[in-house]
C-alpha cells in the first residue's frame, strides 16, 4: 500500500535548516493498522502529511499502492487523494455553515458525482454512524464525538484505501474517544489501511503495529500483538 | 465538481457571512445605482433638448446675415456684410417650390406701456407665419393676423409675464398698449412655456415685422425662419435660399443657412457626450467597488484558510477552489448590479414624478455597461483573492483552526 524510502524533509525556519524527517524507510501493508507515536515535534505529523499527499518530500521516493506518486503533478495528487485517501483531524475541519449531511457529501461534490447518485451514499453513511437524526444539524449544534463522527463519514464516503488519522480523539472527551477508535478500528476490520498518528499511549497501543519518532526518525517498529 | 454546485456552494458561502456580503453587495448597488440615474439624468436632458427643438416646428431652416468662413466656429450673431436681409429677400423666398412658409424676424428691445405702467421689453417683429412655424401656443386671442406685410394692422401679441405686469387680472384683448411711439391693439396672448432657444417668450411683445422696423428704424432683419415642404425637401430649400438670396445680393454670397437637423444633430453629440462623461464618472464607483470586493475578499480568503485547506485536503485541485472564489465575486457582482438596476429605476421614477417635463430614463447601453462593468471589476478584483486561496498550502492552512 504504502513505500516510503529514504523520505527527507526539510523546513527553512529562519534561515536554519530543520530536519523534520531523516532518511524514512517505511512500507505498510493493504488492510494495516499502524499508530505513529512520539513527542511534539518529533515529526509525526509531517510524515502523515507526506503520507497524505499533503506535502512534498524534499528527497526520497513514495509509492502508494505501486505507483510512484512523488513525481505526479499537485492536481494528479490531489485526485489520488480525493479517490484513495482519507483524512480525519483533531480539530474535525468541518464546514460551519454545512449541515452534516453535506459536510458528509462534500467529498462526492468535489468529485462531480450527481445528486442522484450522492444521496443514497449520504443516507447509508448517516446511518451507518448513528447520525440520522443529525443529518441537518450543522457542527455547532453536535457534540464532539457526533462531530468527529462526521468527519469520518466524510472521510470514507469514497470508500479510499487509506484513512489517515491525526489525533483523533485529541479534542474528545474518554467516552466519545472510545466511540470513535472504535468506529475506525471496526473500518480497519473491513479492510481498510488506518495510519494513526497520536502522543496517547493508550490509544498508540491499540494498533496492531506501533512506531514511535524521536527527531524525524524512526527509533521503534514493534508488532503490537505480541 | 459540477458547475451547479459550485454555484451553490458560493451562494451558501455567501450566505454564511451576511455583513460581509452585504456590505459588498452594498458597494455594488451604489455604483450600478450610480451609472443608472447619472446616465438617465443625461439622457433625459439630451432628450429634452432634441424634444425642444422638434417642438420648434419641423422642416426648419435658419437663414442669418453674414457669411462664416469654412474655416468653422458659430455663425455670427451680428451682421458682417454691407448688404443686410431684407423683407423683400424674405418674400423672394416664399416663391421657391421647395419652401412652404417664411417668418422674418426683427429683433429690439423698447419701452412697453399701458396706462402708467412700463416695462422695456424684447419686441419680435414678425408675421402670421411665425405662429405656424414656431408653434406658438395661445392662452388668449390669436397671434398676429394674415395681411399684407407692407401694410400692417397695428396689432400685437404679449407675452404672458408682461400680460401679468401690465394687466394684473383687467381683461387684456382689445386694449391698447403703446410700444415706444407708437399704439397697438392688443390681439393676443402667449401661453407661458418659459426659455425657448435662448428667448424669453414669456417677457416679449410681438407685432409686425415692417411696424417693428419702423419702430426701431432698420431695414434689416434679425434672421429669416423658413419651414421646408417635408423632410426631402430640405436640402433642396437649402440651396435655393443661398442661391435667391445671392442672386438678391450682386451675387455675393453672404448669408448663412442652417438646418434643424444640423442643429440638432450637434445638440444631440453634445448632450451625448455630456451622457457618456458623466457615467463615466458614475464607473469610477463600480471600479471603487471592485476594489472593495477584492478587499473584502482577501478577508474572506484569511479566515476561511482552514476550509480551503480542507477542501484541499478532500481533493479539490486549485482549479476548482480558484472558480469557487471567482464564482463568489461574480454572485456578488451580479447580485449588486441587479439591487443597484431596481434602485436606480426607482430613482429615475421619482425624477420623473418630480420633473414630469424631463424624460429620465437610463439608456440601454448605459444598463448594459454598468452590468458588465460591475461583472468585469468583480472578476478582475476576484482574481487576486482567488489565485492565492488556491495556492494556500494545504498542510499550514490545516494546521490554523
Amino acid at each position: 500500500m504504502i513505500r516510503l524510502e529514504g523520505i527527507e524533509r526539510v523546513f527553512d525556519v529562519g534561515g536554519q535548516q530543520v530536519h523534520a524527517l531523516h532518511q524514512i524507510d517505511l512500507s505498510v501493508g493493504r488492510g494495516d493498522y499502524v499508530s505513529i507515536m512520539g513527542p511534539s515535534g518529533s515529526g509525526k505529523s509531517t510524515l502523515l502529511n507526506i503520507v497524505g499527499l499533503l506535502d512534498r518530500p524534499n528527497q526520497g521516493r513514495y509509492l502508494f499502492e505501486e505507483n510512484d506518486v512523488t513525481a505526479l503533478s499537485d492536481d494528479q495528487q490531489a485526485q489520488v487523494r480525493r479517490e484513495r485517501i482519507g483524512f480525519v483531524f483533531q480539530f474535525f475541519h468541518l464546514v460551519p455553515r454545512l449541515t452534516a449531511a453535506e459536510n458528509i457529501e462534500l467529498p462526492l461534490v468535489l468529485a462531480g458525482i450527481p445528486p442522484e447518485q450522492r444521496r443514497p451514499k449520504v443516507e447509508a453513511t448517516l446511518r451507518a454512524y448513528g447520525l440520522a437524526q443529525r443529518a441537518h444539524h450543522r457542527p455547532e449544534q453536535l457534540s464532539g464525538g457526533q462531530r468527529q463522527r462526521v468527519a469520518i463519514g466524510r472521510a470514507t464516503i469514497m470508500e479510499p484505501g487509506l484513512l489517515l488519522a491525526d489525533e483523533p480523539t485529541g479534542n474528545l472527551d474518554r467516552a466519545s474517544g472510545h466511540e470513535v477508535v472504535d468506529l475506525l478500528e471496526q473500518l480497519n476490520g473491513r479492510g481498510i489501511t488506518l495510519v494513526v498518528v497520536t502522543h496517547d499511549p493508550e490509544l498508540g497501543q491499540r494498533a496492531r503495529r506501533q512506531l514511535h519518532m524521536v527527531d524525524g526518525a524512526i527509533v521503534s517498529d514493534r508488532d503490537g500483538t505480541t | 465538481m459540477t458547475a451547479e454546485d459550485g454555484l451553490r456552494y458560493a451562494f451558501t458561502s455567501l450566505r454564511g457571512a451576511r455583513l460581509r456580503s452585504g456590505l459588498m453587495l452594498l458597494a455594488m448597488a451604489i455604483g450600478v445605482a450610480a451609472v443608472v440615474v447619472l446616465s438617465g439624468l443625461g439622457e433625459g436632458a439630451r432628450r429634452y433638448v432634441v424634444g425642444e427643438f422638434a417642438a420648434l416646428g419641423s422642416h426648419l431652416l435658419i437663414v442669418l446675415p453674414g457669411r462664416n468662413e469654412t474655416t468653422g466656429g458659430a455663425p455670427p450673431m451680428v451682421s458682417e456684410t454691407p448688404r443686410d436681409l431684407t423683407v423683400d429677400d424674405a418674400e423672394a423666398l416664399k416663391r421657391n417650390r421647395s419652401v412652404r412658409r417664411v417668418a422674418p424676424v426683427s429683433v429690439g428691445s423698447a419701452v412697453v406701456s399701458h396706462q402708467g405702467l412700463q416695462r422695456e421689453v424684447a419686441i419680435m417683429g414678425t408675421t402670421h407665419a411665425m405662429y405656424q412655424v414656431r408653434h406658438f401656443d395661445m392662452s388668449q386671442g390669436g397671434f398676429l393676423p394674415p395681411g399684407d406685410i407692407f401694410h400692417p394692422q397695428p396689432v400685437c401679441v404679449l407675452g404672458a409675464k408682461l400680460r401679468r405686469e401690465l394687466f394684473g387680472n383687467e381683461p387684456v384683448l382689445g386694449a391698447y398698449v403703446r410700444i415706444g411711439d407708437r399704439r397697438f391693439r392688443v390681439v393676443g396672448v402667449l401661453r407661458e412655456q418659459g426659455q425657448s432657444l435662448g428667448m424669453n417668450t414669456d417677457d416679449l411683445a410681438i407685432i409686425p415685422v415692417t411696424s417693428a422696423q419702423a419702430l426701431f428704424n432698420s431695414y434689416s432683419l434679425f434672421r429669416i425662419l423658413v419651414e421646408a415642404k417635408s423632410r426631402d425637401a430640405i436640402a433642396p430649400a437649402q440651396r435655393a435660399i443661398v442661391d435667391i438670396i445671392k442672386a438678391r445680393h450682386e451675387g455675393e454670397e453672404d448669408v448663412t443657412v442652417i438646418t434643424q437637423e444640423s442643429m440638432l444633430a450637434t445638440f444631440d453629440r453634445i448632450l451625448g457626450a455630456l451622457t457618456l462623461t458623466v457615467t463615466g464618472i458614475a464607473a469610477i464607483s463600480l471600479v471603487v467597488a471592485g476594489v472593495l470586493i477584492m478587499n473584502v475578499m482577501l478577508v474572506a480568503v484569511s479566515q476561511r484558510t482552514a476550509e480551503i485547506g480542507l477542501l484541499k485536503a478532500l481533493g479539490a485541485p486549485a482549479t476548482t477552489i480558484l472558480r469557487l472564489f471567482l464564482t463568489e465575486a461574480a454572485l456578488l457582482s451580479l447580485l449588486g448590479a441587479a439591487i443597484g438596476l431596481g434602485v436606480g429605476a426607482a430613482s429615475n421614477w421619482v425624477l420623473r414624478l418630480i420633473y414630469p417635463s424631463l424624460p429620465f430614463h437610463a439608456p440601454d447601453w448605459a444598463v448594459a455597461a454598468a452590468v458588465l462593468v460591475a461583472l468585469g471589476t468583480g472578476l478582475l478584483f476576484g482574481v487576486l483573492p482567488a489565485r492565492r486561496a488556491a495556492r494556500l498550502n494545504p498542510v499550514a492552512a490545516l494546521a490554523r483552526r
